[in-house]
Formats: structure tokens, sequence, C-alpha cells
């Protein structure tokens, strides 16, 4: 095949088809045993500085927050990240835990641009790829597959092309330039879902972003939970098994686990929270202060939700739209 | 009745569309243009959300592109992979983009002002723009008008218009028969000349003279001999606005 165009942006994380075949036979089990641990123990035990890590969906809603969070207290160092986020990669940027970052987009959509995000890309502190979104779920979607690369027609022409680490060739089939995105294999996928039992089947309500692909690119799979389901309702609606356990290190009970961000079926967006930490984040000293009294001074996921305040998330419990 | 900018954006970007067809919808502005179009001339509209809902019917705005307002009594609820896999396939037909800077082919900059590894501004990135710009039939760009918005050239094409002029697109892979459609501002309509793939006038928004785009649009903008006036905001639209689809003033 004949390579037409190289983007210029440094390939973060070369896929790894085969090394990757081999650590699965070696680390993932098909066994039935619980994989229920706290938040703590969780990112302890899978999540190491210099990897490269996956969220999932997207800052405001169904986001593993909780393991953001973890991951800011216990300070996981030089981190490379796939950035489709809003809070949850912000708060890992804000923390000086990111080093690179594989970006589509990163704001706060209603209320617009991300202040962390300028101030560490204007420092050039960050070393930022650029993709679209459909590039990066496609991406995840190459390693879901084993595959080193997919081809695709999007990004061509443009100089979101020029600064990502995609490359144009030429069809073998047809002749035409077509667009390979590299498979991102990553060392850890986090995703937040409706339920899992405590082997770590689980299902989502509602769309389900790119949670299917994260899964399966993923070498170490962690998942929270906003309830821990018998293993019985898994077997009763075996097609709602989004992620099966075999792919899942490590399940979290985290009730609230998106805050402050929405939960379809479960909860709506704290708009308070969010505009706290949205205004704090203008100036480096106020985010700092936000990371401190929300995220270094609550031992756990329970403290912060105690911090948060029952009636604060009965209030938004209140406000989750029904069917 | 009296109305503000952002109603005039919305009502003028609502017109754009068709009924019984699909358009893949963005934050803001074009979330208010669909429900309104939903609820006036395309009942059949069908919203598409880049994380997978589809056919929703949009009861309360959505406050982001991934919310569980984006599949309310939706008709499909999906993910991210099937809706991009449904527009790569040439399923969809309208799209909506922005950003900070446009050119007169229509390439549009939300990255980066300045150099990108150490820019004088960073904005969000591209998100779904560059999928949209790229796989979509008809493009719908959305943008405030000024001098350093509508720009000879971009700082950075996150998003493909036309790229270099007529043949550029194709030249580069994306798909045939796709691009820039409308460009809504708030001074005026502007489509593209079909020769030079160029920006042209369509049609003004009430007040407006050619003048003023002129002066407003840092480029050479094609004026044809005829230019339109786009009627104002109706009391209905702008009541199903106010009333109906944004009550708190969210956007509008």
């Amino acid at each position: 095949m004949e390579v037409v165009e190289s983007g210029q942006g440094e390939l973060f994380l070369p896929p790894r088809m085969n090394e990757d075949r081999e650590w699965m036979r070696e680390h993932k089990s098909w066994a039935l045993e619980s994989k229920l641990m706290s938040e703590h123990d969780a990112v302890k035990k899978y999540v190491h500085d210099n990897d490269y890590i996956g969220t999932e969906l997207y800052g405001f809603v169904r986001c593993p927050m909780s393991i953001a969070r973890e991951i800011v207290r216990q300070k996981k160092k030089h981190l490379q990240v796939a950035g489709q986020g809003i809070m949850e990669v912000d708060i890992l940027i804000a923390a000086g835990l990111v080093d690179k970052i594989d970006l589509t987009y990163l704001g706060y959509e209603v209320y617009g641009l991300s202040s962390v995000l300028r101030r560490a890309a204007q420092s050039g502190k960050l070393q930022i790829n650029e993709w679209s979104n459909a590039a990066l779920a496609w991406r995840l979607k190459a390693a879901a597959l084993g595959v080193p690369f997919l081809p695709v027609r999007v990004m061509m022409g443009t100089d979101t092309f020029t600064h990502s680490a995609a490359k144009v060739v030429k069809c073998p089939f047809t002749g035409e330039k077509v667009c390979l995105l590299p498979a991102t294999m990553l060392d850890v996928g986090i995703i937040h879902v409706s339920r899992a039992d405590k082997y770590g089947n689980c299902q989502i309500d509602g769309i389900s972003g790119f949670a299917f692909e994260l899964a399966r690119a993923s070498r170490r799979l962690i998942v929270s939970a906003e309830e821990i389901i018998p293993t019985e309702e898994i077997r009763k609606y075996p097609e709602k098994t989004l992620i099966p356990w075999y792919l899942v290190d490590a399940v979290v009970e985290a009730p609230f686990g998106s805050h402050p961000g929405e939960m379809p079926f479960y909860y709506w967006r704290d708009e308070e929270h969010l505009s706290w930490y949205v205004k704090a984040s203008k100036s480096e000293e106020t985010t700092q202060e936000y990371l401190q009294k929300w995220i270094w001074d609550c031992d756990s996921h329970t403290e912060y939700l105690d911090r948060v305040g029952k009636d604060k998330l009965d209030s938004i419990k209140g406000m989750a739209k029904g069917r | 009745m009296e109305y503000n900018q952002n109603e005039l954006l919305i009502c003028i970007a609502s017109r754009q569309m068709e009924d019984r067809t699909s358009a893949f919808i963005g934050t803001g502005i074009p979330m208010l243009a669909a429900a309104l179009a939903q609820k006036t001339h395309a009942p059949n509209l069908m919203p598409v959300f880049e994380f997978g809902g589809t056919g929703a019917q949009l009861e309360d705005l959505p406050l982001g592109v991934g919310g569980s307002r984006t599949f309310y009594r939706a008709l499909a609820a999906s993910s991210i992979c099937d809706v991009m896999e449904a527009a790569q396939r040439g399923l969809i037909m309208y799209g909506f983009v922005g950003g900070a800077q446009i050119d007169p082919y229509g390439n549009l900059n939300s990255t980066v002002i300045g150099d990108h590894a150490l820019p004088k501004v960073r904005f969000p990135g591209s998100g779904g723009a560059n999928d949209i710009g790229s796989l979509i039939w008809r493009t719908i760009a959305i943008m405030k008008h000024g001098i350093t918005k509508f720009v000879e050239k971009v700082d950075f094409i996150t998003t493909p218009g036309y790229l270099t002029g007529p043949g550029a697109r194709e030249a580069a892979g994306l798909p045939p028969g796709t691009g820039p459609y409308r460009v809504v501002s708030d001074l005026a309509l502007m489509g593209f000349d079909e020769q030079t793939k160029r920006m042209t006038l369509l049609a003004l928004n009430p007040g407006v003279t050619v003048e003023q785009v002129k002066e407003n649009t840092g480029f050479e903008l094609i004026i044809p001999d005829t230019v339109d006036t786009n009627p104002p905001p109706t009391d209905k639209e702008l009541t199903l606005l106010r009333e109906k689809i944004d009550p708190t003033g969210l956007y509008i």
C-alpha cells in the first residue's frame, strides 16, 4: 500500500497486536470470581505511572468520575490519555498528571472552553495530537478488532490530520485515498455503567457511547457501577451484557459515580456543582483549591458524597427523566 | 415581536432543513434550530446525536451531545461508532458545524490560533466537527459575523470545507458530493458558488445592508446581482422558542 501522506504527530502508543495477545493469554481470566473492590484498590492495583488510559463516556454524562478522582487522589504521574473528555480528563490535567493527550475535544459544552486545557496548551506543558471524535472511537474499534489500523474517510485534507499520527494511503482495492487510523491498545480502560454483577458483567441503560470498543481495547479494565446486581439478573437478560466479565479486572460499586455529571435514568447533573467547578477552573489557584476540597480532602468516594450532601443527591435523583 | 441575534440565528438555521430527513446535531444553537424545525415545518426531521441518540423528541433542551435528553423518547439509542458509520455510509443529510474562524471555502478552525505547539489561544478541538465536515452531505455552519472570524486563511483547518477550491475535497480523498452548504450568520445567509466553491451571499438578515456584510467579512465575498432578504422570525417561531424550546433562556 502506498503511503501518500503522514500526520506529523508522534504515535504515543504504537499498536501492539501480538504483545497484547500474549498479555491477554497471561492475565485475563474466564473464571467467575468476584472482582469487587474499592476505588482506592482498583486504582492502586491497575493504574500505574506512565500508563496510557482511556475513559468513557463524556465528562458530564455517565462518566467514571469517582475513579478519575481516585487517580488524582493517588497522583498517578506522566499519564497519556485518549482525550474525548470533559471533566474527567480536565481534573487529571489540572492535577498535572498528564504529559500527552490524543485529543478530540476538551471543553465544557454549554459552559464553553476549558480553562484548564487552555493553560496547559498555551504554556506548552502538554503534548497534544489532534483527532476527530469518530477517529478516537474508531482507533479503539481497531484495537478491539485486534488489528493495527482501520481505514476511514475522515480527517483527510485538514490540519487535524497533519497534527495526528494517522496516514493517508491509496486503497489497494479501489485506488482511492483512505485515512488509516492506528489502533489504540490501551493500558487501562475506565468505564462507568448502570449495573454490573460482582464478576464484571455490565449493563448500560441508554446510549453506549464507545463503551463497547473501549472495553475491548484495554489490557486492564476498571468498571464502576451505580448498582451491583445478582448474576441471576444478568442471566435473565444476557443480551443486555455490553461488557462481559472476562474483559473486566475490577468492579467498583459507585453510586453517584458520575457526579457532578448525570447518569441517564438515575440522576440529573448537579448544575450548581458544575458551575462551581467551571468558575474555579478559571485560575490556577482556585483550580487547586477545588481539587484540594473535593478530592485530596476526601479520603474516598463515600466521603466525597458526604461532602456533596444527601439533600443535593436526593434532589438530582428526583430530576432524572423517566422513559 | 422584537428578537435578539441568537433567536434570529436559530430561526434562519431552522429554515434551512427539510422535513423527513436527518440532521447531525451539535451542542447549542443547532439543537434549538432542530427543535424549532420539528415544531414547525419539519415534524419528521430526525435529530442524530454523535454518541448514539437517534430520532429523539426534543422536549427538553439537551445540554450536551451525550446527555440523556439526546435519546429521550428516541427511536434508537446506540453508540458513536454506529452513528458515525451511518454518516460514512452516506445516510445523514444535514450537519451543523461552527468555529472561531471560517474562510471563503468554508474551512473551519476550532483548534488553535497561532502555532499548534505553543498556541496563542487554544480552543476545544474537532470533536465531531471534522467527521461532520468530512462525511455529511450538506453542512451548515453557524457563525457570528466579523473580520476576525470570516478570514482569508484560517489559522488551522480543523474541519474541511472545500479546502483550496473545486475538486480539492475529492483529491484529498473525501467522499464526492459532500461539503459546505450554507453559512448562517447574524448578518446574512450565505451559500457556495457552484464553479469556484467560494462563499457567496444569498440573503441579508432584516435591516442589514450589503455594505455591512462586506465590512464584516475579511475576504472577498461573492455578491450576486440579486440578494434576497430573510423574513424576520415570526411570532410563532419566537413563541415556540421562548415558551417551549428554551423556557429558561439557556441559549436565547
